[in-house]
């Protein structure tokens, strides 16, 4: 027997879990409209490569990824894209997210290309990982991280990878339900996945409540004669079936803060996972179909096999929901589910569980009734929380909107269990805090990495400002020199224009002290000229006037002068 | 009495050698609290703060001619953190400058009224707008700082500030108290 660990706190909780299980799974009826997202994973969103009006074939591929973490989509059934447009889905925001809408025809008609791998020990495990890609396939668990990029250890060895069976949470029974009636398919899938990783053992941890999924496992391990497989049972205890809860069960390694278990040699995957990746590998099928829980206040809880993008209201109806009297209907379990805005919203890769709440009979929930009182420092969180945080230091925190020290306290080390909510005798929505603390440090955050690359877009413009102000500046300069006479050669020819400029002002100058000029009126006289101008100096001699006769005086010089 | 005397000045000698060295030594180049209080700014560059900028803002604060309260686009967020740095006592936003708007917005261009100008490309602080004279403009939006400065200067009016879309990338969960408000008015 191997030895287990246990990891602290963890609270123990009302299972609800026979009320589904009464009943096989079935195929869901195949529903009129499929409304497919183009992101149910972490990362990118796809990107539509269909149009509308499109006839599309079943597991025709509809997007493809968007980025290197991303997964690509496909068409569910047969059918026509009818809309490419914002549908609502099922996310806390209640926001509308952009789907690719198919109306069935309901022919259900495959197409024709699917390459299922022969033998995948002869590919390349990197050839095994991008069939597993192209398959769109992604943690089924509930978090949809693109599976291939899980599978991919890079130049580090796997130790151990672990098959996640535990599903903790009440009502849902999905997983259960697929290891009683898939064993052998899972099994198969864990053994491509451990190539992919080409990890040295696996470990399938399944809670021991599930008896029969446990014995259907051993057998077909037993069968298949695969002596790396350890099929081991954990308590059933909230939250085992949380990746690095299940890590510490069975390996006692913890989980570094901020790291991965690939840095402890461990990598962890749904069962679920391991299911689509049998079925994309062996039987070349991309994931368009999954195992979903509906539960609660419906006339046959039950779980049904179900296309990907059917309305989450069909399945409610098709297992004896009443439209009319739905109250609350949470997708994924009490704990850690979300409350859906709106019924029409589809199925995704990551819902494992419908749990329905109606005005005819609620559902028993483990949650609080909404009266919420002032904290009284019990401490029983701290001693519930199973990642040994202090959830009421991070709540007054939190609440102070004090980021900075929320995150002393290992805030994002929360992995949003509602143990510590749960075991509040004040019923204070912790995980509601701690999710607001959480979006609103990302907001900062992003508004940080924007303010950071405004700076510098604003430092290179008045650098760029500055450079143009210095070009014309020196442009200008460089005009005005070319103005200039460059050179000594040119100020000589200066020198010469001016010489020649001086000289003839000198000349001009001497002509005119040499020649001069005398009135014309007073030259070349006739005698009757000469003698009125003679009788005209007589009449002023005569006439006293000093005016008159300083003026004849002058005319009498130059007379003499010309004579 | 003298021994005293000496000791002491050669004790002062050493020192004053030693604090002259340190001072050459470890010379802080620039001013360190600038880019301190630069950094918490969030970097709009709107000039409401009366400042052509947000350095020259954390500039003028540093040398204690602003106070900590002029920047609307940061408001109470930027004024705790600054407040914080400088050890003052925080204090409620200058109306003069502005009102704090929790909406963040970015600019956009009605590509069909524009005439090509270019007097926004000029006024826009981060160059987020991207055109040439007599072609349309168009704002690049994730670069957008939404300063509003490029509204004045467009002679046609024809670029609005419109609020960022809210998807699933951004969205925030909200204040659970104002949650519970929420569902008792409701």
């Amino acid at each position: 027997m191997r030895r287990l660990f246990q990891f602290h706190g963890g609270v123990q909780l009302k299972e609800h879990k026979k009320e589904a299980m009464t009943q096989p799974v079935q195929a869901a009826h195949l529903p009129k409209q499929l409304v497919l997202p183009l992101q149910q994973h972490i990362g990118a969103p796809a990107e539509a490569v269909v149009a509308v009006g499109d006839k599309v074939l079943k597991g025709q591929l509809i997007a493809r990824p968007g980025s290197t973490v991303s997964a690509p989509v496909h068409a569910s059934s047969s059918g026509t894209v009818i809309a490419i447009a914002g549908h609502p889905v099922s996310h806390p925001s209640h926001l509308n997210a952009p789907c690719v809408i198919i109306d069935t025809d309901g022919e259900e008609r495959w197409h024709p290309d699917r390459h299922p791998v022969a033998d995948y020990h002869k590919l390349p495990p990197e050839k095994i990982r991008e069939h597993i890609r192209d398959a769109g396939i992604v943690g089924m668990g509930g978090a949809g991280f693109p599976a291939h990029i899980k599978l991919n250890a890079g130049n580090r060895v796997v130790d151990t990878l672990i098959l996640n069976g535990a599903e903790c949470e009440p009502y849902i029974t999905c997983d259960e339900m697929l290891l009683r009636e898939r064993a052998l398919e899972v099994i198969v899938g864990l053994r491509i996945m451990r190539y992919a990783l080409q990890a040295k053992r696996c470990i399938i941890g399944i809670e021991n409540n599930k008896a029969a999924a446990f014995r259907a496992l051993q057998e077909q391990v037993r069968n298949t004669g695969a002596d790396f497989i350890d099929v081991i049972q954990v308590p059933t205890v909230y939250p085992t079936g949380g990746e690095k809860q299940l890590i510490r069960v069975l390996t006692g390694k913890e989980v570094p803060a901020k790291g991965l278990p690939l840095d402890i040699g461990v990598v962890c995957h749904n069962v679920g996972t391991a299911y689509a990746v049998y079925r994309a590998v062996e039987l070349g099928e991309p994931l368009i179909s999954r195992y979903v829980t509906i539960a609660g206040s419906v006339a046959h809880a039950r779980n049904l096999d179900v296309l990907i993008g059917t309305p989450i209201i069909d399945l409610i109806e098709e297992c004896g929901g009443n439209r009319k009297t739905l109250s609350r209907v949470i997708l994924g379990g009490p704990m850690m589910g979300t409350a859906l805005h709106d019924v029409t919203a589809p199925v995704t890769k990551t819902t494992n569980c419908i749990l329905v709440n109606s005005t005819v009979g609620d559902v028993p929930l483990p949650s609080r009734d909404k009266h919420v009182m002032p904290c009284i420092r019990c401490g029983n969180c701290a001693v519930a929380c199973p990642v040994d945080l202090l959830p009421q230091q991070l709540y007054w925190y939190a609440r102070a909107k004090d980021f900075d020290k929320v995150q002393d306290y290992h805030l994002f080390d929360c992995i949003e269990c509602g143990c510590c909510d749960y075991v509040c005798p004040s019923q204070i929505p912790l995980v509601h805090y701690f999710r607001y603390a959480k979006t609103e440090i990302w907001a900062q955050q992003h508004e940080k990495t924007l303010a950071d690359i405004a700076r510098e877009r604003h430092q290179f413009r008045e650098q760029r400002l500055e450079r143009d102000k210095r070009e014309k500046q020196e442009r200008h300069k460089k005009k005005r020199a070319a103005l200039k006479p460059p050179g000594n050669a040119v100020s000589k020819e200066e020198e010469a224009k001016k010489a020649a400029i001086q000289a003839a002002l000198d000349r001009a100058k001497a002509k005119r002290e040499n020649q001069q000029t005398e009135p014309k009126n007073t030259q070349d006289l006739t005698p009757e000229q000469q003698q009125k101008i003679d009788e005209a100096n007589a009449r002023r001699a005569k006439s006293n006037n000093p005016l008159i006769n300083s003026a004849l005086d002058t005319q009498n010089v130059q007379q003499d002068k010309h004579s | 009495m003298l021994s005293a005397i000496i000791a002491l000045s050669v004790l002062a000698a050493v020192f004053g050698l030693l604090l002259g060295y340190a001072a050459i030594r470890f010379k802080v180049e620039g001013d360190p609290m600038v880019d301190k209080i630069d950094a918490l700014l969030p970097q709009t560059q709107c000039g409401q703060c009366t400042y052509p900028g947000c350095r020259p803002y954390a500039q003028a604060i540093a040398n204690g001619e602003a106070d900590i309260n002029q920047c609307p686009p940061g408001g109470e967020t930027t004024i705790i953190a600054l407040a914080d740095l400088l050890g003052r006592d925080p204090k409620p936003l200058n109306a003069e400058n502005g009102i704090e708007e929790n909406i963040k917005t970015v600019a956009i261009i009605d590509e069909k009224v524009c005439i090509g100008c270019t007097l926004c490309i000029q006024a826009c602080p981060v160059d987020a707008i991207l055109g040439a004279a007599k072609q349309m403009h168009t704002v690049i939006a994730s670069e957008c700082t939404g300063c509003d400065l490029c509204l004045p200067p467009c002679p046609v009016d024809c670029i609005d500030m419109v609020p960022v879309n809210t998807d699933s990338t951004n969205w925030k969960w909200s204040f659970p108290e104002e949650a519970d408000k929420q569902e008792k008015t409701a």
